[in-house]
């Protein structure tokens, strides 16, 4: 039997006296498209460094393909797409050679080459930056290089994509294409997707499951739908501005 | 000067390889801290009898390898770790002076270059030490250059992130051993960094920069040695001031020519 993409269980982490996750459970399964939402200082970062192995939690596991994070050896099978502000703003880098840089685990690191074109080609097509291949990095808009980013997740194969606060700063018509790249991944990849945001207005409608973080603890984990349906108001103030919560929890 | 040819051009197509990858994780002055831990090398191997290319190298990556660890578990602040090993560096290369007399041509040779003098074993040393350095980046720079784009990414995607920081700051201490004949420790981290700043402005792509940053220190080096025996001029200063000048004319050229560097198109 196949262990699903993502199960936590149980998952507590405190940063000195402060406790900043309190029995965080839930499972991803194979091919669904989930968000992680919450408002600031929910504990969605520091959730996401514990699932990437970053971080070890004070309690409870995290099981990625049914091993601890630390030790999946196939580390390709995650794909993972850092907030784009991590990455080094005037890098001398080609959009060919960011989106190479996701190849180089799969092919073994310490080899030399550029990787098989073809998976690079094809991962930049399903983003829509195929035609940037040879841009500067820097010299695209933030949603271009986003994209990219999502690219260089793209080119391992993974079968676990995480993304974290993807559309952070990017404008609304490239959150309508990043939400086309995504809903392809899920429906015709069928790869399992995590995105953890607190701007869900681009992909709402595509979610599969909505996971609600807040001081810690899930206080929703269903379809968006049932959001309003619990009681829970959703105070949005403008097009794409941040989920935010009230009411109950 | 042929031998002095030989060890402008080893350096100075060389130190650039290694100082793309530190401009890009702005450790920049990471030559000038590990340069100034190998001047206490120096000082040491004078005082002692040692051959002083190898006690430098020992106190480099050892102080290369501390400043490492330190950054990475961020117990000090990366420019705060470079600042300990700079000053303690210089100081205990002038305390080790002190105690063998005083400063003399042999120590000045080491601070301020003396390509001049290069012997053929000294030059067979920079060779070794600068085909070392190209040979292992030629061959982990895709590694090296995830690591530089994101490290967080790459810890994610299982590259052995720490050893290659390792590495790299091997490279540096291997590399500011290398050119200590030939710009001094006091002026090794130029030739790192400055063609890397001009290669950075014309270049397309990472692997465009890193052979674009090596063909322009390797040319400022011998144009520099070239000026400065036609001209009576002390050749270790010439090589970094014709750098300085080939990054200038960079920097006003694309200007010029196209938006400024870090501007994005609409």
């Amino acid at each position: 039997m196949t262990s699903p993409p993502l199960v936590a269980a149980g998952v507590s982490f405190s940063y000195g006296h402060g406790r900043v996750l309190d029995g965080v459970t839930f499972e991803v399964a194979t091919g669904e498209f989930v968000a992680l939402a919450g408002p600031n200082g929910s504990g969605k970062s520091t959730l996401l460094r514990i699932l990437l192995g970053q971080l070890r939690p004070a309690a409870g596991e995290v099981r990625i393909f049914g091993v601890a994070p630390r030790e999946l050896v196939e580390r390709w099978r995650i794909g993972y797409v850092p907030q784009r502000t991590e990455i080094v703003e005037d890098l001398p880098a080609s959009v060919r050679e960011v989106v190479a840089a996701g190849q180089v685990t799969r092919r073994g690191w310490w080899r030399r080459g550029l990787g098989d074109p073809a998976v690079l080609d094809g991962a930049m097509e399903a983003v829509g930056v195929a035609h940037l291949a040879g841009r500067r990095l820097s010299e695209l808009s933030g949603g271009e290089q986003q994209r990219v980013l999502i690219a260089k997740a793209l080119a391992s194969g993974p079968e676990l994509l995480i993304l974290d606060e993807p559309v952070a700063g990017v404008d609304a018509e490239s959150q309508g294409l990043f939400r086309d790249s995504l809903v392809w991944l899920a429906r015709e990849r069928h790869a399992t997707v995590l995105l953890v945001s607190h701007e869900l207005g681009a992909v709402a409608e595509d979610l599969d499951r909505l996971m609600v973080l807040k001081r810690g603890r899930i206080v929703f984990d269903d379809t968006p739908e049932q959001l309003t349906a619990t009681g829970v108001s959703l105070g949005v103030h403008a097009h794409d501005l941040p989920l935010w919560l009230e009411g109950p929890g | 000067m042929q031998l002095a040819l030989v060890a402008a051009v080893v350096v100075g197509t060389s130190a650039p390889l290694v100082g793309t990858f530190l401009v890009q994780k702005r450790l920049s002055l990471m030559g000038d801290g590990i340069g100034h831990v190998a001047f206490a090398g120096v000082a040491a191997g004078l005082l002692t009898g040692v051959w002083p290319i190898w006690t430098a190298l020992l106190a480099a990556i050892g102080a290369a390898c501390a400043i490492e660890w330190l950054r990475s578990r961020g117990g000090a602040a990366g420019d705060l770790a470079l600042a300990v090993f700079f000053y303690a560096g210089l100081a205990g290369g002038v305390v080790l002076t002190g105690l063998g007399g005083s400063l003399d041509g042999g120590i000045l040779t080491y601070l301020f270059g003396s390509i001049l003098t290069v012997t053929p074993g000294d030059a067979v040393t920079i060779a070794v030490l600068g085909a070392l350095t190209a040979t292992v980046v030629a061959q982990l720079w895709r590694a090296l250059f995830s690591v530089v784009l994101d490290e967080e990414s790459a810890r994610v995607a299982g590259l052995p992130v720490d050893g290659l920081n390792l590495a790299l700051a091997t490279l540096t201490s291997v590399i500011v051993v290398a050119s200590m004949r030939v710009v001094g420790v006091l002026l090794v981290a130029a030739l790192m960094v400055l063609p890397v700043g001009t290669a950075q402005r014309v270049a397309r792509s990472f692997r465009g920069t890193l052979l674009a940053a090596s063909v322009v220190g390797g040319g400022s080096a011998v144009a520099g040695l070239v000026a400065a025996r036609l001209w009576g001029l002390a050749p270790g200063g010439t090589i970094v001031l014709v750098a300085s000048g080939v990054f200038l004319v960079a920097v006003v050229a694309r200007r010029r020519s196209g938006p400024l560097e870090g501007m994005r198109a609409p």
